[in-house]
């Protein structure tokens, strides 16, 4: 064990940690007790009055069935986008891998989608699947396939999916290119001796020795996916058509800013929280042990 | 169990650089065939296109007499132990051992007796279930080695597989990788830069320089008579004295027939003997003493003489001293001539 640090100086160290504290004060425990004291009140539209309820918002929405179906929707939504985005990202940069000559050039150019701001990766999806005016919609009423996302509900999904799984696919690149790289080729070189071919060398070297990138951007991109993905939602669905695309970060959206319910958004957000927190604690704990770190 | 023959092998990179210029050996069954040469010689290369791992840009690479040069590695039968042993870090001992079995689908029953056979050669029955991070440099080179040897390849090749390991390690597992080799009798491929381990292991001993072979044979006919200067000072620690021949003082009168091209005179610091006076027969050189060197069983003198610097093997301790006048000498039949391009002449 690391023996004890003394400092001197009593006021000193607090006095160094001070503007760090400050910042998670300010910025994430304050908003945080915040909505958790918002979450037990309830207001009316105006902010005119409000009344202390207790747990009666949490009560109310977790018997809301639209709030079943947005938990549905984000269960699926996020698993899809995380495995889409994780399983391209993966394909694309062993092949990056294996390029020898302007191995640089490809990877800028993979990397690039990830520079695109999520509304505008959602409008570009939206344009290209667009049923009157998009491209790619064109081809693929051409093959036969009744493209409508705007009335249909899993269609709807499948295009959100697409577009924020799109944008993440340049980020988990980057991550498992660095990865792959960082596999010494003497390894490879005894796997093929030892009579594995490629594909055999992948699944028993390889991937094994990814896994603490693999398991590292599982947690970024499931936090992704719950979060950040707001922007793409907004400008490709809008949560619809009905509720087929509402995720809960897009419902407490919708019911603070838009329907104005502060009390339930309030309530939806501080689950939110504790979802997050359980599940980035239930990757730690159960997924990292299979994880072999170098 | 095979021949190796290798017939005029290049590599040529895409850059247009010649890394092998045209090497033939031919490894006999059963040998231990050692490539030795300075950093950048192209012994490595040469054992990876032997290996399978880079693509031989001419001439061929047979084993039993069939060219497998379009053969990958996969197919090619070899076993190879790396510098830094390449164990999977992510399997333990056993794992490590087991998985070439695996990928050529030995049954279970087959795979467990022949790892545990090849743990116990080895002494590593007890640490099958570690994993490699857990075990030190000596142990994971035993068993990269037995990696190597549970397969029971056609050809074994090493690539400096003992230079991660301390001296004293070093000295044991030279002794039984060259045990190991005999017993199992398979054709062997080393790689070194260490002249002795080259000299200690090898049948055959290919001194490599600049992508060629400089010399190749037994490595004792290769100590006696090196073919070039090169090999000359390659071989043996400390090197051959290679002198200029026109600086030569010959101070007795004595007469040496020198060969007529010769322009290089060489001897084996425990070829040449100090006197006070010179013996009258063969080489004799003034020097002066500049360096003492007591190794224990031996003393290594550093002298000059006749502008150069010349070593000189004693037994035991030696009682010159620093500034010290005397002789150095030498029979004539223990010495070596070069010629101008640094070839043997005579």
């Amino acid at each position: 064990m690391t023996p004890r640090v003394v400092f001197p100086n009593k006021i000193l160290p607090y006095l160094l940690v001070a503007p760090q504290l400050a910042i998670t004060l300010v910025f994430f425990y304050w908003p945080a007790s915040q909505a958790l004291y918002q979450s037990m009140l309830r207001e009316d539209p105006f902010g005119l009055k409000s009344q202390f309820v207790w747990f009666d918002n949490f009560k109310k929405v977790l018997s809301d069935p639209n709030y079943i179906n947005s938990i549905e929707v984000t269960a699926i939504f996020s698993i899809s986008t995380a495995m889409l985005s994780m399983v391209a990202a993966l394909i694309l940069a062993v092949m990056a891998d294996k390029v020898v000559r302007s191995r640089n050039l490809y990877r800028t150019l993979l990397i690039w989608p990830y520079a695109v701001a999520p509304a505008i990766a959602g409008m570009l999806w939206l344009f290209l699947f667009n049923p009157s005016i998009g491209s790619l919609a064109y081809a693929l009423r051409w093959m036969g396939i009744a493209w409508d996302p705007l009335l249909k509900g899993d269609q709807a999904m499948v295009l959100v999916v697409m577009a924020a799984a799109w944008k993440q696919i340049s980020y988990n690149f980057l991550f498992f290119v660095a990865g792959l790289q960082a596999i010494p080729k003497a390894l490879i070189e005894a796997a093929a001796i030892d009579g594995a071919r490629e594909l055999k060398r992948f699944w028993t070297i390889v991937f094994p020795l990814l896994a603490p990138t693999t398991f590292f951007l599982l947690v970024v991109n499931t936090v992704y996916a719950f979060f950040d993905t707001f922007g793409i939602i907004h400008a490709v669905t809008g949560g619809g058509p009905g509720k087929a695309t509402e995720t809960l970060v897009y419902k407490v959206y919708n019911d603070g800013f838009v329907n104005l319910i502060l009390g339930d958004s309030a309530a939806q957000s501080v689950i939110l929280m504790v979802i997050v927190i359980a599940l980035t604690a239930v990757q730690f704990r159960y997924v990292e042990r299979k994880v072999h770190y170098g | 169990m095979a021949t190796v023959d290798l017939k005029d092998v290049r590599k040529v990179y895409a850059g247009g650089v010649e890394a092998v210029k045209g090497v033939s050996i031919a490894i006999p069954d059963k040998a231990l065939c050692v490539l030795v040469g300075p950093s950048g010689c192209g012994k490595s290369t040469l054992l990876r296109m032997i290996a399978g791992l880079e693509t031989i840009t001419g001439g061929t690479c047979a084993f039993d007499g069939k060219v497998v040069n379009a053969i990958g590695p996969t197919e090619r039968d070899i076993a190879m132990v790396f510098q830094n042993y390449a164990l999977y870090p992510h399997m333990k001992v056993y794992d490590n051992m087991a998985y070439g079995l695996r990928n050529r689908g030995t049954p279970k029953d087959e795979i467990e007796r022949r790892v545990h056979e090849t743990a116990k050669i080895l002494e590593l029955s007890h640490l099958l279930e570690r994993r490699p991070r857990e075990l030190s440099g000596g142990q994971r080179q035993r068993v990269a080695m037995g990696r190597a040897i549970v397969r029971n390849p056609k050809v074994f090749l090493f690539d400096e597989p003992l230079s991660n390991l301390d001296a004293k390690l070093r000295g044991q597992m030279r002794v039984e990788i060259k045990n190991l080799q005999r017993s199992l009798g398979v054709t062997s491929v080393y790689v070194t830069h260490d002249q002795l381990e080259a000299m200690t292991l090898a049948d055959i001993l290919v001194v490599m320089n600049a992508g060629q072979v400089e010399q190749l044979g037994n490595p004792l006919d290769i100590y006696e008579k090196p073919a070039s200067t090169f090999v000359a000072s390659f071989i043996g620690a400390p090197p051959m004295n290679l002198l200029p021949v026109t600086d030569v003082k010959f101070s007795d009168g004595t007469v040496i027939s020198a060969p007529a091209q010769a322009t290089t005179l060489g001897f084996r610091p425990e070829d040449a003997d100090v006197t006070q006076r010179s013996s009258g027969d063969g080489l004799a050189l003034d020097a002066t003493v500049e360096g003492v060197e007591p190794v224990g069983a031996e003393s290594f003198l550093y002298c000059a003489a006749a502008g150069q610097r010349v070593v000189v093997r004693v037994a035991g301790r030696s009682s010159h001293e620093l500034g010290e006048k005397l002789t150095v000498t030498a029979r004539p039949e223990k010495l070596h001539w070069f010629d101008s391009n640094g070839k043997r002449a005579g």
